[in-house]
Order: C-alpha cells, then sequence, then structure tokens
C-alpha cells in the first residue's frame, strides 16, 4: 500500500489524493462526495452493471461508470453537472418502469435506495404506458424471501454468495427484461451467512421472513451495538419498536465484521425482550423472597458476604464493567470465580479473513478470563463449603438439574445478580434485578481481545438497574470507595487497575473498539486483581 | 462469388471463390486448390513478420468494428511467459449477416488456416473458433476439418513439421447473440454466462481465462492466408475507394431483393451498381424504400444514401451510416418502416443480457412503445418519448448491443418520420390492407 504511487484529480471542485488503482467512486468517498450507486457495495467485488454511477470526466467522450474506472493523474470528475445528472435520472426512470411502486406495503420503504435517489434526482413523474412485468413471490429458504418485482438486478445477493459465502446457491436467469435472480435446483439459502442478503439488498426484493411485516423503518429506534451471541463481537444496530427488540443488522467494522453479521447471530434476538423477568430487589423473609427497596437488598447482600468467601458463577455475556466489579468482590472475600460458555458449531465466512460465527456463544468469555474467572465446563466445581454464591446472570442451561441443585447445597446462602431467577436459584436470599445487553451501555472484549462498546437499546423493565450500578452500591456497602455514576467511570477504574486495560480510555473506543495491550500482557494479567481501584 | 447464384463479373471471388464447390471442403480437395501452403510459409517466419505484413496489408476487422487486424495483433507480446489464446468469432448472429457461415460450409479449411497462422503470429499455441449454436451444418464441417487436419499433422504439437505447437478447437455456442460480443463469447467459453466484461482490461491484456487473447472474426482470419500467399501489396491494391479500406468484402444481401445471396466486391464499389447490377434490384414492381448496409446494428439508410454510397469504412460513415458486418438488408416500398424497426427492436430486447439498466429496461421499453404505435395506439408523445430512451441507452453501457438497439430507432423516426406519423394520425398501420406495391406516399396518404 505504501509504495503505490499517489494520483491527484479534482472531484466535484475538490483536491484528492489517493492511491494509484483506486476507483473514482471510493475516491469521491475519501474526499467526503457520494456518487449514487446500487450495484456497487465496499465489501463485494465490482460489477458494474447498474450504471447508476455514471460521471463526467471532463475531456472524456463518455460518461464513466465510478464505480469501475481508476482515477488518473490531474482528472477532474463532476457528479452533479448536467450530463451526470440526466444519465442518473434516466437509469432511475428505467429501474421504476416495471417496479411495482408498493412502498406502502414494501418492508424496505425509508430505508430503500430507491426511493432516496428517486426522491433525490428521479423524474416527477412517469412516461411508462405499458403494462409492467410480473414474477410471483419466491421463498429463497433460510430466511429470505425474494420479491421479483421489486428486484433491481445490481447482483450484491449473487455476489456475495458466489465471492463472499463461497456458496453459489444465486444467479442471474433469464435475458433482457425477463431477466430475475434465480436460485439452482434443490439449493436454498441456507448458509449461515445467507441473511446478509437481505441487508445488501438495496430494494425491497430481498425480505426478512423474520423481520417481514413487523415495522415501518422510521418507527424503529435504532442503537450501535455489539452482537452479543458469540465472542466474534461483530458490530451490530440494535433497532427497536416501542422498547421491543424486533431486528439485528450488522453495523460496518472492518476489523471485525466488515459489513456482516450472521443468521444465528441475527435471529437470536427474542431473549432481549424476555417477559419473565425479576423487576424488584427482593431479600428472604419468612421462607419467603419478597420485594424490596433497593437500599435494603444490597445491605442484605452485604451483609451475607461479611466474614465469608464469595464464589461467583458469572455469565461469559456481561460486560467488562460488570465482571470487573464481580472480581472485585471475589477477591475482597478472597473467594474465587467461574464461567461456562455454551458451545455450538463454528462457521465462518469464507470471504472473509478471521470473521465466523464462533463454538463460544458468548460475547465476553475473553473479558471474563483477563478478569481472573476460569472457564469451566461444570463451573460450579470450584463452589466450597460455606462459600456465598454470587449468581450472576448465568441460568446453567442444558446442565442436569440435579447435579446443579447437589452443588449449590454446598453454598451458605445465595446471591442472585440477574435478569431472571433459575429454578436452582429459588432458594436465594438476595436478588438483585439487572438489565440485560440491550438495556445498558457497556464493553465487551472480543476472543481477539478487542474492547468495544455497546449502547443501550431500551428501557429496562420495573426497578431493574445496570449491573454496573447495583455492584458498585455492593461494593461500598462493603467497605470499598466505588461511587460510580456511569459505566465509563467503571471503565476508567478497570482500566486503571487491570494491566490488560491499561491505556484504554471508553470515550476513545469509539464505536469500532480497541484491542487490549498485547496478548502477552494480556495473558499475564489474568488472575487476582491487583490494588483495589479509585 | 453471388452464391447461391453465379459470380457477377463485377466481383471479385477470393474468400468466396469455392463457395459451391463441394470437393474444396476436403483436405485433399483444399490442398489441390493450393490450401495450407500459407501456413506452411508462416511457420518459417518470424511471428512479428506475420504480423507486419498483416498490417501493411490494410485488413480490418470484419466482424463490425473495421480495426486493423495488424495493429490488434502487434497489442500481443509473445514471449511475456505466459499462455496466449486465439479466438475465432463464429458466433455470427447479427441480423441480416450470414457470410461467416458459408466461409465455413464451403471452404473450412480456410479459416483452420486463417486460426493457424493467426495464432502462431499472436504467440498462441491455441486457438478457439466458437460458433453459433444454431450452426450444426458449419459446426460439422468445421469439426470434420480440424480432425483431417491433426490426422495429417497440420495441427498439433508439431505443426506440418514445424516443431511448432498449433491447436485448434471447436466450441458450439450456446445461442445467444450476445456471445458474438467479444468478451462475452471468453466468459462462455469459459464456461459462465454470457456477459460482456468491463473494459478495461483489454482482452490483448487480460482475455480468455484471464491472458492475453485477440479475438477476430471468420471473415478476418479467412482472409490472412491469401495475404501470406500473395502479399500486403496485392490485397492493399484491391481497393476502388479510401486507401485505408484494403481488400474484398462478403455481402450478405437479404429482404426485398431479386437475388439475395452472399456477394464479393473489392473496398470502394459503388452500392448502386451493387444493389442494381449485382443484387437485381427491387424486387418487380416495387422500389427500394431503405437499407441496412452493415447488419442489424448500423443506421438506416434512405435509398437515396445508399445510392450515393462508396462500399468501404468511410465511404458508408460519410453517407450517415456504417460498414458493420456487411449483412444488406433491403426495404421496399410495400414495406412498414415502423413494423421492420419494431420488429429489430424486439432482438435486442430479447437477447440484451440483462446486466445493465438502461439496455435491459430500454431494450423492452423500446419495443412495446414500437409495437403500440405499429398498432394504431400511438401518440405524437411517444416519438419524443423513444428518442430520449435511445439517448439514455446510448454510450453508457457495458457493450454496444444498447446503442445497436436505439440506432434503428433514431435513423428511423429521422428519416420516415411521415410512416410514424401516419400510424398515429391514422390510428391503423397505413400499410395493412394497402396493395402491394402502392409505394409509401400512398400508404401514408390514404
Ligand atoms: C452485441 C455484439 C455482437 C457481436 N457479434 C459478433 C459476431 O457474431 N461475430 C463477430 O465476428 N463479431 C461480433 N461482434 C464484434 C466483436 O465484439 C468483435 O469486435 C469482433 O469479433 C472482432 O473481430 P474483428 O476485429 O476481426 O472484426 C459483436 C459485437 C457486439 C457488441
Ligand atoms: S423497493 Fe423501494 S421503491 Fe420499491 S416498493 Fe420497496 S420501498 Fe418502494
Ligand atoms: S434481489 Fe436485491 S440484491 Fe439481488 S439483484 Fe435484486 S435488487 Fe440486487
Ligand atoms: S449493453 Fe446490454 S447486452 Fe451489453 S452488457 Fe449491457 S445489458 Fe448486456
Ligand atoms: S455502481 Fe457503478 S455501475 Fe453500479
Amino acid at each position: 500500500m505504501t509504495d503505490r504511487k499517489m494520483i491527484t484529480l479534482t472531484i466535484e471542485g475538490r483536491q484528492v489524493q489517493v492511491p494509484e488503482g483506486t476507483s473514482m467512486l471510493e475516491a469521491a468517498r475519501s474526499a467526503g462526495v457520494l456518487i449514487p450507486h446500487y450495484c456497487y457495495h465496499p465489501g463485494l467485488p465490482v460489477a458494474g452493471v447498474c450504471r447508476m454511477c455514471l460521471v463526467e470526466v471532463e475531456k472524456a467522450p463518455k460518461l464513466a461508470p465510478a464505480c469501475a474506472t481508476a482515477v488518473a493523474d490531474g482528472q477532474v470528475i463532476h457528479v452533479h453537472s448536467d450530463k451526470a445528472r440526466e444519465a442518473r435520472t434516466g437509469v432511475l426512470e428505467m429501474l421504476l418502469i416495471n417496479h411495482p411502486l408498493d412502498c406502502p406495503i414494501c418492508d424496505q420503504s425509508g430505508e430503500c435506495e430507491l426511493q432516496d435517489y428517486t426522491y433525490a434526482e428521479g423524474r416527477k413523474s412517469s412516461r411508462y404506458r405499458e403494462a409492467k412485468r410480473f414474477n410471483p413471490v419466491e421463498d429463497f429458504g433460510g430466511d429470505v424471501l425474494y420479491v421479483p418485482n421489486r428486484c433491481i438486478l445490481c447482483t450484491r445477493c449473487v455476489r456475495f454468495m458466489d465471492d463472499v459465502a463461497h456458496d453459489p446457491v444465486l444467479n442471474v436467469s433469464e435475458r433482457g427484461d425477463r431477466a430475475v435472480i434465480g436460485k439452482f435446483e434443490d439449493q436454498d439459502l441456507t448458509h449461515p451467512w445467507a441473511g446478509n442478503v437481505v441487508d445488501l439488498c438495496p430494494v425491497g426484493a430481498l425480505l426478512s421472513k423474520d423481520f417481514l411485516n413487523k415495522a415501518r423503518s422510521w418507527d424503529l429506534d435504532r442503537a450501535a451495538s455489539i452482537c452479543p451471541n458469540c465472542s466474534q463481537g461483530c458490530n451490530a444496530t440494535l433497532e427497536t419498536r416501542d422498547n421491543v427488540v424486533v431486528r439485528i443488522r450488522p453495523r460496518p467494522n472492518d476489523e471485525v465484521n466488515r459489513y456482516f453479521l450472521c443468521d444465528e447471530g441475527r435471529l437470536d434476538y427474542r431473549w432481549l425482550n424476555r417477559r419473565d423477568r425479576i423487576e424488584y430487589p427482593h431479600v428472604r423473609r419468612d421462607h419467603a423472597l419478597a420485594p424490596v427497596e433497593w437500599e435494603i437488598a444490597v445491605d442484605a447482600a452485604a451483609v451475607a458476604l461479611r466474614g465469608r468467601q464469595a464464589f461467583v458463577l458469572a455469565s461469559p455475556g456481561l460486560s467488562n464493567e460488570t465482571l470487573f466489579l464481580l472480581a472485585r468482590i471475589r477477591d475482597r472475600t478472597g473467594g474465587r470465580g467461574a464461567f461456562r460458555v455454551r458451545q455450538g458449531a463454528e462457521a465462518p465466512l469464507p470471504g472473509v479473513p478471521d470473521l465466523a460465527l464462533r463454538a463460544d456463544r458468548a460475547a465476553n468469555g475473553r473479558g471474563a478470563e483477563l478478569l481472573g474467572f476460569s472457564r469451566s465446563e461444570t463451573p460450579l466445581e470450584g463452589l466450597r463449603n460455606g462459600d456465598v454464591l454470587i449468581v450472576a446472570d448465568e441460568e446453567l442451561a442444558g446442565i442436569d438439574p440435579a447435579s446443579v441443585a447437589t452443588a449449590v447445597a454446598r453454598a451458605a446462602s445465595i446471591i442472585v445478580v440477574g435478569t431472571t431467577l433459575p429454578a436452582w436459584a429459588s432458594g436465594a436470599a438476595v436478588v438483585l434485578p439487572v438489565a440485560n445487553m440491550a438495556e445498558e451501555d457497556g464493553t465487551f472484549t472480543n476472543l481477539r481481545g478487542r474492547v468495544q462498546r455497546y449502547l443501550q437499546a431500551k428501557q429496562a423493565p420495573g426497578l431493574v438497574r445496570p449491573a454496573w450500578s447495583a455492584l458498585g452500591d455492593l461494593l461500598t456497602a462493603l467497605g470499598e470507595s466505588a461511587l460510580y455514576f456511569l459505566p465509563s467511570d467503571v471503565f476508567a477504574a478497570l482500566a486503571a487497575a487491570v494491566p490488560a486495560f491499561a491505556g484504554l480510555d471508553y470515550d476513545r473506543l469509539g464505536l469500532v473498539g480497541v484491542p487490549v495491550a498485547g496478548d502477552g500482557a494480556a495473558t499475564a494479567a489474568a488472575g487476582a486483581l491487583v490494588g483495589a481501584a479509585p | 462469388m453471388g452464391f447461391p447464384h453465379r459470380s457477377h463479373p463485377r466481383e471479385t471471388p477470393v474468400l468466396s471463390q469455392h463457395f459451391g464447390d463441394p470437393d474444396a471442403r476436403s483436405l485433399a480437395g483444399w490442398r489441390q486448390r493450393g490450401g495450407y501452403r500459407a501456413l506452411e510459409q508462416a511457420l518459417t517466419m518470424e511471428p512479428a513478420a506475420i504480423v507486419g505484413i498483416v498490417k501493411e496489408s490494410g485488413l480490418r476487422g470484419r466482424g463490425g468494428a473495421g480495426f486493423p487486424t495488424g495493429l490488434k495483433w502487434s497489442f500481443m507480446k509473445p514471449g511475456d511467459g505466459k499462455p496466449h489464446y486465439l479466438c475465432c468469432n463464429a458466433d455470427e448472429s447479427e441480423p441480416g449477416t450470414f457470410k461467416d457461415r458459408e466461409i465455413m460450409r464451403w471452404t473450412p479449411h480456410a479459416l483452420v488456416e486463417g486460426c493457424a497462422i493467426g495464432a502462431y503470429a499472436i504467440g498462441a499455441e491455441t486457438a478457439y473458433v466458437y460458433i453459433r449454436g444454431e450452426f450444426t451444418e458449419p459446426l460439422q464441417r468445421m469439426t470434420d476439418a480440424v480432425r483431417e487436419a491433426y490426422a495429417e499433422g497440420i495441427l498439433g504439437p508439431n505443426a506440418l513439421g514445424s516443431g511448432k505447437r498449433v491447436d485448434v478447437y471447436v466450441h458450439k455456442g450456446a445461442g445467444a447473440y450476445i456471445c458474438g460480443e467479444e468478451t462475452a463469447l471468453m466468459n462462455s467459453l469459459e464456461g459462465r454466462r454470457g456477459n460482456p466484461r468491463i473494459k478495461p482490461p483489454f482482452p490483448a491484456v487480460a482475455g480468455l481465462f484471464g491472458k492475453p487473447t485477440t479475438i477476430n472474426n471468420v471473415e478476418t482470419l479467412a482472409a490472412v492466408p491469401h495475404i501470406i500467399n500473395n502479399g500486403a501489396e496485392w490485397y492493399k491494391a484491391m481497393c476502388q475507394g479510401n486507401p485505408k479500406s484494403t481488400g474484398t468484402k462478403l455481402y450478405s444481401v437479404c429482404g426485398n431483393i431479386a437475388r439475395p445471396g452472399n456477394y464479393e466486391v473489392v473496398m470502394g464499389f459503388p452500392f448502386k451498381d451493387f444493389l442494381y447490377d449485382l443484387c437485381g434490384g427491387p424486387p418487380p414492381g416495387r422500389r427500394f424504400k431503405a437499407i441496412i448496409p452493415g447488419g442489424s446494428s448500423v443506421p438506416i439508410q434512405t435509398i437515396a444514401e445508399a445510392e450515393a454510397t462508396v462500399m468501404d469504412y468511410e465511404g458508408f460513415v460519410a453517407e450517415g451510416t456504417m460498414l458493420g458486418s456487411g449483412g444488406v438488408i433491403c426495404i421496399d416500398d410495400a414495406q412498414c418502416m415502423v413494423k421492420q424497426i419494431a420488429r429489430l427492436a424486439r432482438f435486442y430486447a430479447h437477447e440484451s443480457c440483462a446486466q445493465c439498466t438502461q439496455c435491459r429496461e430500454g431494450t423492452a421499453w423500446t419495443t412495446k412503445i414500437m409495437e403500440r404505435i405499429e398498432a394504431g395506439q400511438g401518440t405524437r408523445e411517444d416519438l419524443d418519448t423513444l428518442l430520449e430512451i435511445a439517448d439514455n441507452m446510448t454510450g453508457k453501457t457495458i457493450c454496444v448491443l444498447s446503442d445497436s438497439c436505439a440506432v434503428p430507432v433514431v435513423s428511423g423516426i429521422q428519416k420516415f418520420r411521415d410512416e410514424f406519423e401516419a400510424h398515429i394520425t391514422q390510428q391503423r398501420c397505413p400499410f395493412r390492407g394497402a396493395a402491394a406495391g402502392g409505394g409509401v406516399a400512398t400508404a401514408v396518404a390514404a
């Protein structure tokens, strides 16, 4: 890259310097100029078919397709000249003649590139007087429906399956205006990453069955997030409607997931909307759990811990901040802690290096390791007679309940810090109800040690508080100075206390994250925390 | 030779000399007629010297664009360590064009020889002949000829004992006009969908299988042995018009004409004499109205323009059209231009590969409007719309199929507007039911 020759050119009056071989479209993008496009997508090979990106180049006889033309020194490119604009208006008119324009019932409406550019530069009315082409909706398998009448044949979906998923299931069938996207005989869009074609489709031609008719895009609230479903840490956007998560979509991050999200990740979000939540703090009174004020519950937890060692059963889906505070309670009482990571089949996306749905189906196993929790298939093994068991949002799903009950019986008492109350923990002395990841701000550390922020996407129910906030109070009640008003306060304490996180700054994590200090340092730091936090 | 008619004395049969002579098809017969002497000589020469002779001869591509063949060959750099390929474009699907078909039917060895010389000249060991899927007889003839040539050691690892390798493969297309476009042809040969590729890169840099490739039309390659045998000066001397157009050209003549068929004349021949003397003029009782002289993709000429034309690359351009593939489509005064143009548009709409928006949608839209006008349901605004669609379809797509659809529409509206308007004002086709031979004026005024 560094030894590539630099080219200087002018786009829309701005001077730009880019490496030789850069396309006009990307050069413009680097100068902050949008060249309208459909078939171009930064995550796919160039096709140059939609002809939307035609630009005028001074001294050139013809308009040039900006996505498929390399820049040349001294070029002067016009995106908004009359000729270029008329060409785009012409393409839009052609794209619309056979288009059903059924925006009112189209899931893409509001986030449709055909709508957007038509509003910007399309003709006011249609000159098309003939019958429109019709093809019926098709089930493409997996989560995908194909609505051929809305297809603009940009071939993004075909290229994704061919060149990124390496599973050539889709094709362009037929010629001329009979052309449609076809699916090879007996093959379906069942590749574990196939759902990306729905996001890649610039129009409403490929739809998610899961999201079908769920919401108008303008009714959605969106929050930058991290997919919580595996250790890859794909950057995602959580989309909610009326405080309910209805869709997860990829958020670009070249270092982690480029533009993509796997199907399991995108479809596994309903747990964020669980209705069986504990909504109020509880303490045990007269053999039953009774709802109480937060202060009373926190004090009861502190009392339970006094003079005993804590055993923390941590969920690997908790934030770095929460795990850090749990680690401090653990270490303060001279206790121990463990976590278990649910396993699943690994599913790589072959066209992107180091991107896979990981076997570890939890977002923050790496963070738990860095904070000194031990990883185990049978995490309650280390629980000793007389320990106080802190269950931190872990239900131990899939483990034999009888063996869990036997292990739990060793505990002097149980404190639940969680979103739900597992049956085996119903004998808890104290229950502190906390937010799930969609309801709080926080950070995860992915399998490569990248620390990434996620933002709150919905309101928590009842009196639920973020775990970091509740645990800060508990630590204070235990006699530590742990007054935190924001997750960034906890993160600052974490960065100061744990060498692996040294030098990281919450704000500077931005929305694409920063790797923790070299893996060596990270490993060395795994273990008891050194010194207390400010 | 004016195959299937007797050769006219004013023709100059070089490529068509043996059309209609079944004995010329076999290897033995072809050798008796001087075959493979040129290849034998070429294999003793430096490739660059062959390219030099072809350059000097002034031979230009007969596939449509008229690009100088020697110059095209010189883009290949023999000895760059990469495999090179020669493709022979025998997909001949341009409406009105059937000259390559006759070359392959009657003189298949001429093409095998031309391919072998061309391959050697550009440093390629392999030539592919891509034959239109519907061409069953030409495919058989070519397959037989290649088999004979291998059996006799003309082709193969030691071509004609020269120690040089020349392989020729015959490939059957699957029946798509677009596969005649050079890069679509390469995709098709590679087993992919026949979609034209974005250029650059040009085939000479990255063509078939991503390797440097030259592609030439059948007629172009078939002319090469004659040039090697008789010299560049001989070929260059066959020129009655612009010195940039040399040699002979085969024209396929069809439509409303007394003697349809293939005719071979030297560059610069007067088109008027060609149409009336050689081809016998329009059918009895009719007059020519329009001529499409270079296959369906070139602008339509009025008969006045055609009669003033000198038949060479520059001469056709001077009269508002192009030489193209040399497929001469004759239209007489009993024909409805709107109907003819609608039919052409329908062809392009059927054949568009569907990659480019303007072509995929524009060819079909144009067809629908043209057919509506022809059915008497057009409006005046339709004509403006047609011209604007044509403008949108021109110069903006990956290949020129899109432009080719616009060409007859634009030239048709420009030159035969009265017929379009008659359809619109009379709300019917003025030719429907009109007496044959009634002429434009009568039909349009009716
Ligand atoms: C849509 C389309 C169809 C074409 N079909 C043919 C064809 O059937 N035969 C042919 O020789 N050239 C055809 N051409 C031209 C070729 O792309 C190419 O220019 C030609 O084969 C080069 O050979 P030449 O230099 O010997 O003329 C076609 C071009 C286009 C755009
Ligand atoms: S694809 Fe876009 S333009 Fe088409 S119906 Fe859907 S929202 Fe409307
Ligand atoms: S389905 Fe969507 S992505 Fe695929 S070609 Fe059609 S418009 Fe493009
Ligand atoms: S112009 Fe037409 S035929 Fe040529 S590449 Fe584009 S869509 Fe295909
Ligand atoms: S974005 Fe350039 S041709 Fe489609």
